[in-house]
């Protein structure tokens, strides 16, 4: 069990939310070095997300025939 | 408050001097965000700071290892520990507590590595857009 976070290690055990916490964060962290612009970096920083999150789940149903 | 020493003059960026370009850099690897915070750019030190921050704590608590893997036989390893020290006063504070063994047969532990070597490689790009930021280059 995880020592620093021991209220949650069944939530840090979902592949969904890690996935969409670590897409988050990254995608934050590219809008704001990428982009100049508040708007600019909400539409990057989104379209970032989306793609983590999307190319993501399309590899891992791809892959579904092959589980190892 | 310091001022804004990347602050734009008459459109152009106003380029700080070599040392403080210096200082940004090491600021910005010890604590991340700390380099923009020096700058003036509070906004994106901020972001930078919760963001990679958020990630390595994240990682941390998934039972990630922080290796110290310094030789050539295992190359991996070595930009794996490259990666992660790349963070700086986090990740000496995390080593610190104990927090370096991790656990290898956690469910999370490789998610919580990915975590933590992500947090610092993003920490590279934050050191070099403070550089930037400071010698005048990025606005």
């Amino acid at each position: 069990m995880s020592r620093l976070i021991l209220l949650a290690p069944s939530l840090l055990q979902s592949h969904l939310l890690n996935l969409v916490v670590f897409s988050g964060l990254v995608s934050a962290v590219f809008a704001t070095l990428l982009r100049d612009d508040t708007s600019s970096r909400l539409r990057f920083g989104l379209k970032a997300f989306s793609a983590f999150v999307l190319v993501t789940l399309v590899l891992g149903w791809v892959m579904r025939p092959f589980p190892s | 408050m310091k001022e804004d020493k990347g602050a734009l003059a008459n459109g152009r960026p106003v380029a700080a001097s070599g040392t403080e370009a210096g200082v940004a850099c090491l600021l910005a690897w010890l604590v991340p965000g700390a380099g923009h915070l020096y700058l003036g750019r509070r906004g994106k030190g901020l972001v930078f700071l919760a963001a990679l921050c958020a990630l390595f704590v994240l990682g941390v608590a998934m039972e990630s290892r922080l290796q110290l893997h310094l030789g050539f036989d295992d190359p991996l390893a070595l930009i794996v520990s490259v990666a992660q020290m790349a963070l700086g006063a986090p990740y000496l504070l995390a080593r610190s507590l104990g927090f370096s063994e991790g656990l290898v047969t956690a469910v999370t532990y490789e998610y919580g590595t990915t975590f933590t070597a992500v947090a610092g490689l993003l920490n590279i790009l934050v050191m070099l857009d403070a550089f930037d930021t400071a010698t005048g280059r990025k606005p």
